[in-house]
This record gives structure tokens, C-alpha cells and sequence, in this order.
């Protein structure tokens, strides 16, 4: 029994061009994130950091390799189950936070239950996550109601509404000031703090600085770690 | 979070789609239900025209055969029995037979089964000086029609006149200061006047009637008349008066016959032309009405799909419009693990309840219409006489299911849409 959350090894994925040769957005990844882990990526624009993330998140079939999320490889379910065990498990987190707009608060962290997640006490539970993301107030409002800082957090309680044990984040801070990026950072320790794990990839050197472990990625390769301690 | 919830919520935002879709539904739900009551109206109006066409030729044709019966009672499509050996140039000349035959003659005719007579009228009819009066008079002794005995009772053409009791001509109680109740002496006997004719312009003027039996006790002939009126109905055949005679003589050998007038004639085949108008009338209305049909009919051939066709393509277009404008939404379901087949019922279940709001929207509006133009094109009929319950169920059933179909292309390409993609482009 591994307290590995995430095992990626030897990923490859590539786009196909009408002009030229496929472009190859991943070349062998490999790593391991345990729960506990928050690990930030690093990269340039096209470096194929958002790539991996649809990957690693069972959206994005690769084309080589294999991805194991608490030992199960969701690219060997059907189109069915991996859409069930996605609201399981997994949890994302994107820069422009993707809220319902028509939904408020309350009913868009409620939203796991259209994917089938548990409906029994998800209300109770969804009120003492927003409770503990300090968003008790906002229950009613809906997004265009809010500050960028709490539609983050609002999405951020979404991820976790569903039991999902790890959370890909997509440039979660591109949006928010440096005061709300540390708060989301600050919740997003402790989600992995908590037994979770976070994979984040990032063009910020600041956010990149609050995660537990930092890798650099370059042309779909995994480079030297920056002040790697334990990622693999 | 339910589907309905998220479908409801997601209406009350985009309420520009949804109203437009909406009015598009009950638009084709109107036209359906507004064109459906103009056809009806359309046939009600022509049953109503033909009806009243029928009614208005029936009393007409009533009226004509109740005038031609009259006029055949005194300007002659009548047949006129005289005695044996009776010279017709003396009743020509004088107006009357100076020959008499027994009453029973009428009796026998009445009894028999001639087919060609409807009325029979005995009269004895003499010219004579009013001795009281010093005036000359035509005296008429009539016992009133005869009913014939195989023949179902009508009603009679001349009633008969009591005895005691006296009917003037309008120059005998005109110049003698008759009226009605009045008493007067005739050769010797007293009468009651018990109605007193207008003027008509021919020998009635100056005629008196009285009953038969008394006018044959005055003039000492009793039970003999002088004349049988006899009204012969089937006036559309060729050579009636040959037809006539053959039964006649066949009944009273000897008497003499003729036919008196030809106006009679003219009003019944003028009756007969009528008729035949009216039926040709008829026959154009209908005509003219089934024309008017059949081009509502090829307008509503015409209309129907159209306006089908535009409410199916505005829902389409609407949909697809509105899954576009879904598209990072329909990216993020779809990533927090919401089945396609969640999704897809997320938008047919809109589609199915614009269609439904459409239906509420259009019936309502087609009974304004039909209420607010019930006098100019809906020829004042009801709303319950030109739309059935059925037609409203289907549209309540039918356009919500075409509403879902038209939608159902963009919705499933919505819910099939690879969520990676969407997440990569926004």
C-alpha cells in the first residue's frame, strides 16, 4: 500500500498540425505527488503545463505513458465511469474560476451533485466548507456579486465539495491581487496539509515560492527541479 | 442542485433566448390554432349560407305554390265540368252552364282514385235579377271543397258558406251599404252577411255566394249543380287537359271539360323556374364556398409548415446560440464530471419547457384573436365551435416535442464536446 496520490510515468502527448509534423506538448514525464504534497510547475507560455494538468485531470487522453490517481488509471474506464470517477477524485482550480454566473454561491458548490456526487448532507457540507473559507455571508450572492478573491475561493470550495482528494490548479492567482493570492495559497497548503494533494502549474515566482515543491518545465519536459526536496 | 433547478435558473438569466424562443413557439402554436378555427369558420359559414339558402328557397316555393293555387282558382289552370250536352259557347258567353247534372256527380269524383285533381268545387251559378235590389247579380251556391276520399286531408282552398249566411262582392255592399252582420232579403229569404270581398276587378264584384243546398231550394233545383271546379296540380305535364279528360269520362261519361287560362301555367313553370334558380343559386354558393376553401386550404398548406418550420429553426438557431454562449460552462461541467447525458437532458429539458411556455403563451393569444376579429373574419362563431380540445392537446403535446427535436442537434454536439478543448481555449 503507496500514499502516492498521483503517479505519472513516461508521459507523452502530442498535437496533430495540419501543416508539418505533430507538436509534441509532453516527451516522458514522470512523477509523484503524495498526499500531504503541493507541488508548483513552472514553465513558459506553451511549455505544456495546462496539457499535463487535462492529462493528469482524465480530461485529455495521452498518447503514451500512464497516469495513476490512487492506483486507478482512469484512461482504462469508459467515457462514463471516467466522468464519475473525475467528480470522485479530482478537483480543478482555473484562473478564471468558471463560476455558474446564474448560480449563487451556495448552489455552485452544489453543483458536484449533477455529477452524480453524494446529495445526502451535501448542502450541510457545502455550508461548513464555505464556512471555513470565510464565504458564510455569501452564500446567496452570485458570483458577479463578489470580489475576485472570494469567486476563488468559492472555486476552490467547489473542488473539494466532492471528496476530491486532489486538486489541479490551473494559474489559480493569474487573477487575484497579491493579497488574495496568499489567502488562496494559504487554503490550498492546507487542503494538502489535510491529506490532500495540489498540483499547480504557474507563471508566478511568488505563488511558485508558497508551494512545498517547485519543478521547472521546458518544451514538455520535467527540467531541475527549483528547490526540489521531494517531487520526483 | 437538480437539473430542473439549474434549467429554471439558467431561463430566468438568459431571458432573451428564452422569450425570443418562446415567442417563436407561440407564434406556430397561434398560427396553428387561428388557422384551423378559419378553416372551420369557413365551413360553418358555408353550412350557414346553405342552410338559410334552403330555408329562404323553401318559403319561397311555399309561397309560390300557395299563389299559384290561388291564382289557378280564379284566372284557370283549372278544369271545368259541365253537364252533357252543355253548349261551351254559351258558358263562354254568359259565364256559366244553363244545363245542370246532379250533385252527386262531385260525390262520385271525390270517391274515386283520380290522380290528376287535388280540388273539387260544385257551384250552382245563376245571373238573376235581385228582385229586393232591383240589381242583376251572378248567385253562386257552393258547399265548399270536397275532399277527396284516398287523399290525406289539406286544407281547404274555399270554405263553405252556412246556410242563413251571405258573401257580397265589393260593388254589391259598396253600393248597397252592406257590411259584415248586416241583414238583408234575397228572393224572399233573409241572410246574415258574413264577409264582404274587396275589390277584384272581374264578375265577383257583383257576385253573391250563398250555401249550395239554399240556392238549389230557391231556384227549384235541388240537388243539381251546374259546374264542377276541378284544380289540377300536376301542371308540369305536356297534355294534361288529354290526361284529364281520359279519367274524367272514365268516371262521368258525357260531361263536357275544358281548361280555362294559361297564367296558371306560366306561374307554375315561373315556380318551377325558381326552383330551378334556387337550386342553381345553391349549387354556386357551394361551389364558390368549397373554391374559398380550398385556397384557405393551400394557405394553410402553405403557412403552416412555414410557420412550423421557422418556430423548429428559431428554437435551433436559439439553441445553438445559447450553447456558444455556454461554451466554458459546458467546459467546466463536463470537467467536474457531469455526464453528456446529463447535459443533453439539461437542454432538451429547456426545449421542452420553452415549448410548453410557448403552448401557454399562443393558445392564450389565439383566443384573443379569435375574439378580438369574431365579427370581421370568424363570421361571429365561438371560440368552442372553431377549436376543438383536441387541436389544444396536440399542440400542448407536439410542440414541446418539436421544440426538444429542433434542439436536440446543438444540444448533443454541446454534450459531446471534449471538455479539455473548451478549457484550452478559454
Amino acid at each position: 500500500m503507496t500514499d502516492a496520490l498521483l503517479q505519472i510515468s513516461a508521459l507523452e502527448k502530442r498535437y496533430p498540425t495540419k501543416w508539418g509534423g505533430p507538436v509534441l506538448a509532453l516527451c516522458g514525464i514522470d512523477l509523484t505527488l503524495r498526499r500531504g504534497d503541493f507541488l508548483a510547475l513552472r514553465g513558459p507560455s506553451g511549455c505544456g503545463k495546462t496539457t499535463l494538468l487535462h492529462c493528469v485531470g482524465a480530461l485529455l487522453r495521452p498518447d503514451g505513458g500512464k497516469v495513476l490517481i490512487d492506483g486507478i488509471d482512469p484512461y482504462a474506464l469508459g467515457s462514463s465511469a471516467r466522468s464519475a470517477f473525475r467528480a470522485a477524485k479530482v478537483g480543478f482550480v482555473f484562473q478564471n474560476f468558471h463560476l455558474v454566473p446564474y448560480l449563487s454561491v451556495l448552489d455552485n458548490v452544489m453543483l458536484c451533485a449533477l455529477a452524480g456526487g453524494p446529495r445526502s448532507h451535501l448542502e450541510t457540507q457545502a455550508r461548513d466548507l464555505l464556512e471555513k473559507f470565510r464565504l458564510s455571508h455569501r452564500l446567496r450572492h452570485r458570483p458577479s456579486e463578489l470580489s475576485v478573491g472570494e469567486q476563488q475561493r468559492v472555486a476552490l470550495v467547489r473542488a473539494v465539495a466532492g471528496g476530491a482528494k486532489l486538486i489541479l490548479a490551473d494559474e489559480p492567482t493569474g487573477n487575484l491581487d497579491a493579497e488574495n493570492g496568499g489567502i488562496l495559497l494559504d487554503q490550498l497548503a492546507a487542503f494538502a496539509a489535510d491529506g490532500g494533494a495540489v498540483l499547480m502549474v504557474t507563471h508566478d515566482p511568488a505563488a511558485s515560492d508558497r508551494a512545498g515543491h517547485r519543478r521547472n518545465m521546458q518544451d514538455g519536459r520535467l527540467t531541475a527541479a527549483t528547490n526540489d526536496s521531494d517531487a520526483n | 442542485m437538480t437539473l430542473r433547478k439549474l434549467v429554471t435558473l439558467e431561463l430566468a438569466y438568459r431571458k432573451l433566448n428564452f422569450l425570443l424562443a418562446v415567442a417563436a413557439i407561440a407564434a406556430a402554436a397561434a398560427t396553428f390554432l387561428l388557422t384551423g378555427a378559419l378553416l372551420k369558420s369557413n365551413d360553418l359559414g358555408t353550412e350557414a349560407m346553405v342552410t338559410a339558402k334552403v330555408e329562404e328557397t323553401g318559403r319561397e316555393m311555399d309561397r309560390l305554390e300557395d299563389e299559384m293555387r290561388k291564382s289557378m282558382k280564379g284566372l284557370g289552370f283549372n278544369i271545368y265540368v259541365f253537364p252533357e250536352g252543355q253548349d261551351l259557347g254559351e258558358v263562354h258567353d254568359q259565364g256559366y252552364a244553363s244545363k245542370t247534372m246532379p250533385e252527386e256527380y262531385v260525390d262520385r269524383l271525390a270517391n274515386s282514385k283520380v290522380v290528376t285533381i287535388n280540388h273539387l268545387l260544385p257551384a250552382l251559378t245563376r245571373k238573376l235579377l235581385w228582385p229586393e235590389s232591383k240589381r242583376t247579380i251572378i248567385l253562386i251556391g257552393i258547399r265548399g271543397e270536397v275532399p277527396l276520399a284516398h287523399r290525406n286531408p289539406m286544407e281547404p282552398l274555399i270554405d263553405p258558406v252556412k246556410r242563413g249566411s251571405i258573401v257580397l262582392g265589393s260593388e254589391l255592399h259598396q253600393s248597397l251599404g252592406f257590411k259584415e252582420g248586416d241583414k238583408l232579403s234575397l228572393m224572399g229569404r233573409e241572410f246574415t252577411v258574413s264577409k264582404c270581398h274587396p275589390e277584384r276587378g272581374s264578375k265577383d264584384d257583383i257576385t253573391a255566394w250563398i250555401n249550395l243546398a239554399e240556392v238549389q231550394e230557391m231556384l227549384d233545383q235541388r240537388g243539381l249543380i251546374n259546374q264542377i271546379q276541378a284544380l289540377e296540380c300536376n301542371c308540369t305535364t305536356v297534355d294534361r287537359l288529354a290526361e284529364i279528360r281520359k279519367d274524367l269520362l272514365a268516371i262521368l261519361p258525357g260531361v263536357e271539360i275544358i281548361e280555362v287560362g294559361s297564367q296558371a301555367l306560366a306561374r307554375a313553370e315561373a315556380r318551377m323556374q325558381a326552383g330551378v334558380t334556387a337550386a342553381r343559386q345553391l349549387a354556386s354558393i357551394k361551389a364558390h364556398r368549397t373554391q374559398l376553401r380550398a385556397k384557405l386550404e393551400s394557405l394553410a398548406e402553405l403557412v403552416l409548415p412555414l410557420v412550423a418550420l421557422m418556430g423548429v429553426a428559431a428554437v435551433g438557431v436559439l439553441t445553438l446560440l445559447n450553447v456558444r454562449e455556454r461554451t466554458p460552462e459546458i467546459g467546466l461541467f463536463l470537467a467536474i464530471g457531469v455526464q453528456s447525458r446529463t447535459l443533453l437532458a439539461a437542454f432538451l429539458l429547456k426545449a421542452v419547457a420553452t415549448g410548453l411556455a410557448g403552448v401557454l403563451l399562443g393558445v392564450p393569444a389565439a383566443a384573443l384573436v379569435l375574439t378580438a376579429l369574431r365579427g370581421t373574419l370568424f363570421h361571429n362563431h365561438g371560440i368552442s365551435q372553431l377549436v376543438t380540445p383536441s387541436q389544444v392537446a396536440a399542440i400542448v403535446i407536439l410542440l414541446p416535442v418539436f421544440a426538444a427535436m429542433a434542439a436536440w442537434l446543438p444540444s448533443f454536439w454541446a454534450s459531446r464536446r471534449e471538455p479539455a478543448e473548451i478549457l484550452r481555449h478559454d
